[in-house]
């Protein structure tokens, strides 16, 4: 087995735990930092499973997003439908046999890598064209478009330009969840794609990405409008109560 | 008038290009030692300030999750850089919401996150030095914590949490504002933010009955201290003197009256308002909540009212439960705490108020909804309440009525520009430029339907609409109190035959 495979198993098995580690960490953070007061933004649900459907209008939808702007929605939402539906196809490198809804998935999956680029490409115009957009843009934002796009690119120069041998891809993938390790072939679009994934992975838990653990966390769209039936209480402000007799 | 120049209102709303710097100069007096001490903060700059505000930074973010949180979600996508009114009027970057809270999460990255530790240019990490302390001074004094910007942000980012905190870490390290230190220090020792002392508050309401019995012939009361009264009324102090204020208090006594309730007001707690919210002070803000609890208890009332006042029924809808119940000593059949909107719109689906809308058909009226109001809590019990509620009322007892642009009313609703602990006469440049807006707004609805006057339910927005108003040529007796929309039509069962010949 080449240099070259090994340290590619090292920098994904890196790359994993530092996602998994640090997304964790940051969860628990936010679950464990209290929200002492109501602050939903208003009109807000009045019950629990209005709130799960407000949350979930926020996500699948970007339901504030559309309201506020119909450019930076249309490229956001088609950047991660595209997104998720590429991460849903490449279960396939990592499922053997491969479940069916994944082959079902497939041949939408290619194409989205296009609806990915687009939209990614249009939130970066958005960066440069509108200056108070630019205003705002710290290098960091700049990069991650890059990165995001590197990866979308790369892969799409596999899928439709150079194939790569993705029967050893897959069997170097398994080979690292079964602690089995197999060759990685070594073409340059490969070696790219790995590497660009692995240092999003990496960049994950401390940069921006967070906004994807963050929005759940989000007391203006997580809490129930019910001040007044209900005393929302944090255990520190209780503290206050116990202190002052109350 | 001043000295800058009052924003032109255009045909066509217009996002601004941005200018830098147009509003750095703006800052409110910083609170001298003897406002700072009396509410827990040092009276000056403290030695090691650096350390201190960073430190209690950390404890911030520790105890509030909306802090952590949208410290480290923004994704600079640019949804909000549009919607603030104060970056709409100004065109300083600086106030669109993001760059806002830029000025803080640049500090929070430097210190407290791996990226900006190590490489700070990169994402726009900053030091905290006496340049930034300045910024953040006159930037967090930009903002009327109105939570436009939260309605738009993909995450429900509320820069208004970013302001609060800011505001306190500042205060902690003895950089306060004047206005609002000030005005807590007088609820603390008077019972409310105009220092209006028992006796002359008792004053004042008689000199209101005589007046209102004057014009209408009937001895409509207005209480004050009243033990065992069922309801307990807690209004903006603004209501007890200021114009157009004043004739909303006018209103709820009548209502009461025709409903005959038997209520009084207090001067322990003679204050709504709670400008512990605005300086972002969780124990200022439970000091100035926890009066009402024990003016209620003392009193021996069975329920709690609240008159006109936007974030002051933000306090009370959605913290007061939090701060200073639970309420389990009162009237289990009612909500704790109502808004005489509500309970005025509960009489008039019971039939027990009458009106003669004609009354008000001199004017043609639009409804200001208040960004606390509108945004931060409910009325009734359907979500919305608080935006259909007060239209309600005012179409049973007006003729004429007509909403603003949708994009400017309900959660969209724009901040009269005086809000969040900016109503005072140093922030004078900011103030009118932040009701750009609205003003534009309000002018197409006189120009397209003849509207006359402007209601509103908040003391701070009437106060700041009687400002600003002239500024761009409108009248400062535009803005009306709701309730005194109420007042002019509402027929008082008791009044004098002759009362309808009465032109006063």
């Amino acid at each position: 087995m080449s240099a070259l495979s090994v340290i590619y198993a090292l920098v994904f098995y890196l790359a994993t735990a530092i996602l998994i580690i640090g997304l964790v960490r940051k969860i628990m953070q936010y679950a464990n930092t209290p929200a002492p007061l109501k602050i939903p933004t208003t009109p807000a649900p009045v019950t629990t499973s209005g709130v799960v459907m407000r949350m979930a209008s926020e996500v699948v939808l970007f339901a504030s997003l559309f309201k506020s702007n119909k450019w930076i929605w249309i490229f956001g939402w088609m950047f991660h439908f595209a997104l998720l539906l590429i991460l849903l196809r490449h279960l396939r490198y990592f499922t053997d046999p491969v479940w069916f809804w994944v082959t079902l998935i497939q041949p939408f999956g290619k194409y989205a890598a296009f609806a990915m680029v687009a939209g990614l490409g249009g939130l970066w115009a958005r960066r440069v064209l509108v200056e108070r957009v630019r205003y705002v843009t710290a290098p960091s934002d700049h990069l991650m478009l890059a990165l995001l796009i590197g990866i979308a690119l790369s892969g799409i120069s596999m899928k439709f330009v150079t194939h790569t041998d993705i029967v050893a891809v897959k069997q170097f993938f398994l080979g690292l969840m079964y602690f089995d390790w197999q060759p990685l072939p070594t073409d340059p679009a490969l070696l790219v794609h790995l590497a660009l994934v692995a240092l999003l992975m990496i960049v994950f838990p401390i940069s921006k990405l967070l906004h994807a653990p963050g929005i759940f966390f989000s007391p203006t769209r997580n809490q129930v409008d019910n001040p007044r039936e209900k005393r929302h209480l944090a255990p520190w402000a209780a503290k206050l109560d116990a202190e002052s007799g109350n | 008038m001043a000295d800058f120049e009052t924003p032109e209102l255009k045909e066509i709303p217009v996002i601004p290009k941005i200018k830098e710097g147009t509003m750095a100069h703006s800052k409110p007096y910083v609170a001298k030692a003897e406002f700072q001490e009396p509410l827990g903060y040092p009276g000056e700059l403290v030695e090691n300030w650096e350390e201190k505000a960073i430190e209690k930074l950390g404890e911030l973010k520790g105890k509030y999750r909306s802090l952590q949180v949208y410290l480290d979600a923004c994704v600079k996508c640019g949804a909000c850089t549009d919607k603030c009114h104060y970056f709409l009027g100004t065109s300083d970057p600086k106030n669109m919401p993001v760059a806002r809270q830029d000025l803080l999460r640049k500090v929070y990255r430097r210190y407290y996150t791996f990226a900006g530790k190590y490489f700070p240019k990169l994402v726009g990490a900053i030091d905290l030095t006496k340049d930034v302390l300045d910024e953040w001074y006159s930037y967090f004094h930009q903002c009327s914590q109105c939570r436009r910007c939260s309605v738009y942000c993909p995450y429900g980012i509320d820069t208004a949490e970013i302001s609060m905190a800011a505001r306190e870490i500042m205060d902690s390290i003895g950089v306060g504002q004047k206005y609002c230190n000030e005005i807590l220090g007088k609820v603390f020792k008077i019972g409310n933010n105009l220092g209006l002392p028992q006796p002359a508050l008792a004053d004042t309401l008689e000199g209101l009955e005589e007046e209102v019995e004057d014009d209408t012939g009937v001895p409509i009361k207005f209480p004050l201290d009243v033990k065992g009264a069922d309801i307990l009324l807690v209004t903006p102090s603004a209501d007890f003197f200021a114009e157009p204020h004043v004739d909303g208090l006018i209103g709820y006594a009548k209502v009461f009256h025709e409903a005959g309730a038997s209520w009084t007001m207090s001067s322990y707690a003679s204050e709504a308002g709670n400008f512990g919210m605005f300086i972002g002070s969780y124990e200022n803000m439970r000091r100035a909540a926890r009066r009402i609890r024990k003016a209620a208890q003392d009193l021996g009332v069975k329920r709690i009212v609240f008159g006109e006042c936007g974030h002051a029924w933000r306090v009370a809808y959605s913290f007061l439960n939090t701060l200073a119940g639970p309420f389990d000593f009162l009237d289990p059949n009612y909500p704790v705490p109502q808004h005489i909107c509500e309970y005025t719109y509960d009489l008039i689906q019971q039939g027990k108020l009458k009106f003669d809308p004609s009354e008000n058909d001199h004017m043609t009226v639009t409804f200001h909804d208040s960004c606390n109001v509108a945004r931060a809590t409910r009325m009734g019990d359907k979500p919305g309440g608080q935006l259909e509620i007060p239209r309600a009322i005012i179409k049973t007892v007006c003729n004429n009525y007509h909403d603003m642009a949708p994009d400017t009313i309900g959660e969209a609703t724009f901040c009269c520009g005086g809000g969040g602990g900016l109503l005072t006469d140093d922030l004078m440049e900011i103030r009118v430029k932040g009701a750009l807006p609205r003003m534009q707004a309000y002018k197409e609805v006189i120009d397209e339907f003849g509207v006359t006057n402007i209601a509103a339910i908040c003391a701070i927005c009437k106060s700041q609409f009687s400002k600003v108003l002239p500024y761009y040529g409108f009248g400062m007796t535009d803005i009306v109190s709701l309730h005194q929309l109420v007042s002019e039509a509402i027929i008082l069962s008791d009044a004098p035959a002759d009362d309808d010949e009465d032109d006063e």
